[in-house]
C-alpha cells in the first residue's frame, strides 16, 4: 500500500506529485503488481485535496500502462510492471553517473550540469512524442538560480543567454554548486 | 456539462448601493468552486441570493436541486448538546442522513454529549458542516468556512468536505480571502471585486490561458494619460470600449496576442499578467502564473482604459 505525502511548497503540481510517488514506489518495490492503489476517497480524506486531482493522477498512470482501473473494484498495479523498470533504472543510473563524472572532468559545475540536462531533456521531449512537462522544464531551467531576485539577479539568470553561449565554464568559487568542490 | 449554480445578469441592491451588478456565471455540477475577493466584493451577497435569502433586483440565480448553506458565524444553539443538535436537525428536515452525520462526528472525535457552546472553533465548524451535509444537498455553500480556524482545523474541515465530494456528485461553493487555503481543494474559480465578476472558470484552464510576462519597460506603450501600476481609475470592471479595450489584444491588434490583465512597473522593468498566446518578442520572460498571482492580477487589474499594451505593432 502507498501512503501519499504532499510537499506543498515544491511548486510541483499535486497530481504530478502523486504520479511521481507511485512511480517511485514501483521502483523501490513498495508497490508491486496486483497491489491496489488507495481509493480517491481515501486519498482526499487524508490529504484534503480535490478528488479530481487523484483521478487525474490515476488516469495518467493508466495512460502510461502502469496501473489499470477495474470497474467497481479500484485501481491496481498491472502485472509485469516493476521488475524491468528497476533493472533499467539501475543501468541508466550507472550511465548517468559516468556522464556526470566526465562532465565534471571537463570543468562543468553543478549549475552547468543542471542547465545542460534541463535543455537536453526539454529538446528531446519536444522532438519526441511526449509533451508532458516540456513547458515547465524550460521555464524552470532558466529560473533555477534567480527567481524573485532583484533586477541585477535577473540579468544573470536569463535562460536565453545560457542557451546561446552554451554552459559557461565558471570559476569554482561561485555562490552555488560548491557541495562537490573541496 | 450540467450547471449546479447559474446566475444571469444578477444584480442585488441594498437600499441605493449595488452589492452585486451584472453577474453572469455558472458552476458545473461536481465542482469545488472557490469564491474569492476582498471584503465587500459581494461574495456573501452572491451566496445569500443563491439560497434565496435575498431577492435579486435584476436578473436571476438558479440552483439545480437542493442547496445547503453554512453562514460564516456557524449559527448553532449553544445550549444544545451535539446529539440534541442532530436530533433537532432530524425533526426539522425531511431529507436527513443522521447515521452518517453521527459517524462523521464520531470519527472526528467530536463529543456528542458536549454542549455546542463548549466546542472548539474547529469542532463547531465540523458540526455546522455535518448538519448541512446530513440534508444530502446537491450544492453545499460555505461562507468563509476556514476563517478563525487553526491550520489543523482548516485541514480537517477540508478533508471532510473533499471526502463528501469524492463520495457522490456534490457541488461546493466556498468563499475565502486566503487563496492558499483553496489551492489544493478547488477546481473552479470565481473572482469578485466591487460587486463585479472579474473572472470565472476552470482553474486549470485559467492557469493555462494566462501568462506572467517580465521584460524591459520599453516593451509596453504607456496607456493614454496614465502609467501602469497607478490606482485604477473609475469603477473596477467598467465596460470596455476605450482605446485599450481588453478584448482587442495587447499586441497592437495582432490576432491571438496577449491581453493585459494587470501591470506593475519597477524601475525599468515591467511585469504583466496577460491572457492569450505568448508574445513573439524574445526580450519577454514568459512563465505560467500560480493561482495566487492569477487572483491578485484580476483583483489589481485597473479598468481597461488604464492598461498598457505591447509596443512593436501599431494598431
Amino acid at each position: 500500500m502507498i501512503d501519499f505525502r504532499l510537499d506543498r511548497g515544491s511548486g510541483v503540481s499535486t497530481y504530478l506529485q502523486l504520479v511521481h510517488q507511485v512511480k517511485q514506489a514501483l521502483r523501490l518495490g513498495t508497490l508491486r503488481p496486483g497491489d491496489q492503489l488507495p481509493t480517491a476517497r481515501e486519498v482526499v480524506e487524508s490529504l484534503a485535496i480535490n478528488p479530481n486531482t487523484v483521478l487525474k493522477a490515476y488516469r495518467e498512470l493508466e495512460r502510461e500502462g502502469l496501473v489499470e482501473g477495474r470497474p467497481g473494484m479500484g485501481t491496481f498495479v498491472r502485472e509485469g510492471v516493476g521488475g524491468a523498470t528497476l533493472a533499467d533504472h539501475t543501468r541508466l543510473r550507472r550511465g548517468l553517473e559516468a556522464w556526470v563524472r566526465e562532465a565534471r572532468d571537463a570543468g562543468l559545475d553543478h549549475e552547468d550540469l543542471r542547465a545542460l540536462f534541463a535543455v537536453v531533456l526539454t529538446d528531446v521531449t519536444r522532438d519526441g512524442a511526449g509533451s508532458a512537462g516540456g513547458g515547465a522544464g524550460s521555464a524552470g531551467g532558466g529560473a533555477a538560480s534567480g527567481s524573485g531576485g532583484t533586477g541585477a539577479g535577473r540579468k544573470e539568470a536569463g535562460p536565453s543567454r545560457r542557451e546561446e553561449g552554451g554552459p559557461s565554464r565558471r570559476e569554482e568559487s561561485g555562490p552555488s554548486g560548491q557541495e562537490g568542490v573541496a | 456539462m450540467r450547471a449546479a449554480l447559474e446566475a444571469a445578469g444578477l444584480g442585488v441592491r441594498y437600499r441605493r448601493a449595488w452589492a452585486l451588478r451584472d453577474c453572469s456565471l455558472s458552476v458545473p455540477a461536481g465542482r469545488v468552486a472557490a469564491l474569492v475577493g476582498p471584503n465587500g466584493a459581494g461574495k456573501t451577497t452572491l451566496m445569500h441570493a443563491a439560497v434565496g435569502l435575498l431577492r435579486p433586483a435584476l436578473g436571476s440565480v438558479r440552483v439545480r436541486g437542493e442547496a445547503a448553506f453554512v453562514a460564516q458565524d456557524k449559527p448553532l444553539y449553544d445550549g444544545f448538546t451535539v446529539a440534541e443538535t442532530l436530533s433537532f436537525g432530524r425533526r426539522t428536515n425531511s431529507r436527513w442522513d443522521g447515521t452518517s452525520a453521527a459517524d462523521r462526528l464520531g470519527r472526528l472525535g467530536v463529543p456528542l454529549g458536549r454542549k455546542v457552546g463548549g466546542l472548539s472553533g474547529g469542532q463547531r465548524a465540523q458540526v455546522a458542516i455535518t448538519l448541512a451535509l446530513a440534508r444530502r444537498p446537491d450544492l453545499l455553500i460555505l461562507d468563509e468556512p476556514l476563517a478563525n480556524l487553526d491550520p489543523l482545523a482548516r485541514h480537517d474541515v477540508m478533508r471532510t468536505v473533499m471526502a463528501e465530494v469524492a463520495e457522490r456528485e456534490l457541488t461546493v461553493l466556498l468563499s475565502s480571502h486566503v487563496v492558499a487555503d483553496l489551492e489544493e481543494t478547488c477546481d473552479w474559480l470565481v473572482v469578485l471585486n466591487g460587486g463585479r465578476l472579474q473572472v470565472s472558470g476552470d482553474i486549470e484552464d485559467l492557469l493555462g490561458e494566462h501568462l506572467v510576462l517580465t521584460g524591459p519597460a520599453d516593451l509596453i506603450d504607456e496607456p493614454p494619460g496614465g502609467a501602469p501600476g497607478e490606482p485604477p481609475r473609475g469603477a473596477p470592471g467598467e465596460p470596455p470600449g476605450g482605446a485599450w479595450d481588453r478584448g482587442r489584444g495587447l499586441a497592437g491588434g495582432v490576432a491571438g496576442g496577449p491581453v493585459v490583465v494587470s501591470a506593475s512597473r519597477t524601475g525599468r522593468q515591467v511585469s504583466l499578467l496577460a491572457r492569450g498566446e505568448p508574445p513573439r518578442d524574445p526580450r519577454w520572460q514568459v512563465r505560467r502564473p500560480g493561482l495566487d498571482e492569477l487572483v491578485m492580477g484580476h483583483l489589481r487589474g485597473p479598468g481597461p482604459a488604464a492598461l498598457p499594451r505591447l509596443t512593436g505593432v501599431n494598431g
